[in-house]
């Protein structure tokens, strides 16, 4: 079984959705000749011609209602936002024009956002962010997060099929950095909605989704090491909708929940996580639910600044070390 | 109306016809004109029963050009496409909208097209080929281009149309998406409708330029600036966009010069404009007035066949609202169904699920 990357499994599942469906086509900036800043769509232009991979202006909120209209008429557009930060420039559009039209107007809107997110990269404030909080508030889109290789194909692919918007992000520190055998041929579809238990453990539940689900990972294994804790990894993958039931199971389980994200920390995703437990297991927990996040800075470009903001594999460790014993 | 009922000209000496139209559309034209007007008088008396429930936006003044335009497209199932704004509702009506669904939006009623979800006429039916707005001005070009793009991909012979008003022409959604579609060549025809108020902000505080015709040609795209209360031109000037987007030559601006004669909403006193301005457009450019004079001047209609058209609208509009006027709004748990595809509706929170015992 050949080994692919994150970003390999990505282009595989852009692909052969391409190949299955005429109507799923790709529209954003550079995604054509030049293949994406990132080479996620090299050789599609090549291989589907310049109607469906259309290289557009500079020009966000043309790129993603262009896409919306597309998609009322049945068509399938995968929107490349060349990167997430950039996702703010169509905030109107998703929010506004998007999110609302099945609800307001019984409008069929089936198109996906996708782009690279994410820091630990030294992109600086406008190549390292992640914009999922501003449109979990937002009913309407669905957005996911995929954190292995398996599921950025898994998940792409049910983005696509799905009949309603949805955010796809990915990670950039992720696309070439971690690999995974997949069979070729292999048709993956990873069900929206639906988190993964990414390591079982008994004494404490990291719920995280993204990168820090491969921090978590580290962490968890470092903690069995030297604590003997067995630490279970709860990876999202879907943030709206939010996998309710697994966040339950796992806080059951292990009474103790530590909830990591790589975003900031106000107003963030962990806060929702952190509220549906207090609501629906509240009984069930031995300690309070602790977040280890961001802190509340725009990312900065400096090595020792990018990582004294963004939370690492130590924070994880010495947060998770509190909570057990608490 | 349609060829059949409408006999030959009944003055044999009238000129011909302008722009390849025919006696039986010049009175259908004159119908939607009339419809519209009617409509939205009959909107402001149940708005002032309180039966309208929100806004009540007027068009007055400038029914010609949204009548005009739409009646330039090829209509029908799965025909060209259009997308109006808050003052279109004549080219909705030209589109195959129908009296009973305006009225029944304005009162937010159970079964208007929305079920009470979106307001006055802002709801959609892609098959006839009207797409609402949303409230963000701009919004519907970028939109309108991806309908256009769609056209274009699937080699299908149609045309979108989307209107913007010169207070839109300020936002960013309409430069990116006229310049996204200047740059593909898509099929799609603007129309900018200057009408001398933004709510009430006056051109010359909203942009430097003159016309806003000179905005699109920045673009690469030919606009033109034609008379917005002369159905005729605006009809040619939307034909000749039209049959050149279908042609394959792309993007077209037409720019028509008009006037709101009524307030932003009607709550809006108006203070803003003079008077005398308003009076003097009333008297000495109203589309209708102007339109029934070219008819009769000409000898292309006769003053009977209008009054009954005239009686034939007003009958309409009177069946419409009674068809609908004390139908019930939504039952409450209606809310909750339809955000996606799936989940098929929304939770209902524990709190309105709790008994009160």
């Amino acid at each position: 079984m050949p080994e692919i990357t994150f970003l390999e499994a990505l282009r595989q599942g852009l692909w052969e959705e391409m190949e299955r469906d005429e109507r799923v086509f790709i529209l954003g900036e550079d995604v054509g000749a030049y293949g994406g800043a990132f080479k996620v769509t090299e050789g599609f232009q090549k291989r589907f011609g310049e109607a469906r991979v259309i290289d557009t202006p500079i020009a966000e909120a043309a790129i993603v209602g262009a896409a919306a209209g597309a998609a009322h008429m049945g068509m399938r557009p995968v929107a490349e936002m060349q990167f997430i930060d950039f996702i703010s420039c169509a905030y109107d559009m998703l929010t506004n024009y998007v999110a609302t039209a099945r609800y307001r107007a019984g409008l069929s809107t089936p198109m996906v956002v996708r782009g690279p997110c994410g820091g630990y990269v030294r992109g600086g404030p406008f190549h390292s962010q992640n914009p999922e909080a501003a449109f979990l508030h937002t009913p309407g889109l669905k957005i996911v997060y995929p954190a292995t290789v398996r599921d950025a194909k898994g998940l792409i692919k049910s983005a696509i099929r799905d009949e309603d918007p949805v955010l796809y992000l990915e990670h950039k520190w992720l696309y070439r950095r971690i690999k995974e055998q997949v069979a070729e041929g292999e048709e993956i579809l990873t069900p929206i909605g639906q988190a993964r238990v990414a390591r079982e453990g008994k004494h404490l539940s990291v719920i995280t989704y993204g990168a820090t689900v491969w921090k978590s990972l580290e962490a968890a294994a470092q903690l069995e090491k030297e604590d003997g804790l067995s630490v279970e990894v709860i990876d999202l993958r879907s943030l709206l909708p939010m996998d309710d039931a697994a966040i339950m199971t796992t806080v059951k389980k292990t009474s103790k929940v530590l909830i990591v994200h790589e975003d900031t920390r106000t107003g963030g995703v962990a806060g929702e996580i952190a509220a549906r437990i207090n609501e629906q297991a509240f009984e069930w927990l031995d300690g309070p639910i602790m977040r280890v996040t961001a802190h509340d800075v725009p990312i900065p470009y400096a090595p020792t600044l990018e990582d004294f903001v963004l939370p690492q594999t130590e924070d994880i460790v010495t947060a998770a070390r509190w909570l057990a014993n608490y | 109306m349609s060829p059949r009922t409408v006999p030959a000209s009944p003055d044999p000496s009238a000129p011909p016809i302008p722009v390849g139209l025919e006696r039986w559309q010049l009175l259908e034209l004159y119908r939607f004109l009339r419809l519209t007007r009617t409509l939205e008088e009959r909107l402001t008396a149940l708005y002032r029963q309180s039966k309208v429930i929100g806004g009540l936006f007027r068009s007055l003044g400038q029914e010609g050009e949204s009548v005009a335009s739409a009646y330039a497209l090829e209509r029908g199932r799965n025909k060209d496409m259009l997308s109006p704004l808050i003052r279109n509702l004549g080219s909705m009506l030209v589109m195959g909208a129908q009296p009973v669904e305006i009225l029944r939006q304005y009162m937010a009623k159970a079964d208007s097209p929305t079920h009470g979800r979106e307001l006055n006429v802002h709801f959609n039916d892609l098959e006839k080929g009207y797409l609402g707005q949303i409230s963000h001005l701009g919004d519907m070009v970028p939109v309108m281009a991806g309908i256009a793009l769609t056209f274009k991909m699937r080699g299908e012979r149609r045309v979108g149309l989307v209107y913007i008003g010169d207070g839109g022409t300020s936002t960013g959604a309409f430069h990116e998406g006229l310049n996204f579609a200047a740059v593909q060549r898509l099929p799609l025809v603007v129309i900018g409708e200057y009408n001398g108020y933004a709510y009430s902000t006056p051109p010359e505080k909203q942009f430097a330029v003159k016309d806003l015709a000179e905005k699109a040609k920045g673009y690469g795209v030919p606009a033109v600036t034609v008379d917005g209360n002369d159905v005729l031109a605006v009809y040619a000037a939307t034909k000749h966009a039209a049959d050149r987007a279908r042609q394959g030559k792309g993007v077209h601006f037409i720019e028509v010069k008009t006037f709101r004669r009524k307030g932003h909403a009607e709550h809006d006193d108006q203070h803003y404009v003079s008077k005398e301005e308003i009076e003097r457009w009333a008297t000495t450019n109203d589309p209708i007035d102007r339109f029934v004079a070219t008819l009769l001047d000409f000898g292309w209609a006769e003053p009977a066949e209008l009054s009954r058209v005239d009686q034939q609208v007003k009958d309409e509009v009177d069946q419409a609202t009674d068809a609908c006027a004390d139908e019930p709004l939504p039952s409450p748990e209606t809310a909750l169904p339809g955000v996606y595809a799936d989940p098929p509706a929304a939770e209902r929170l524990w709190y309105r699920s709790v008994s009160d015992a």
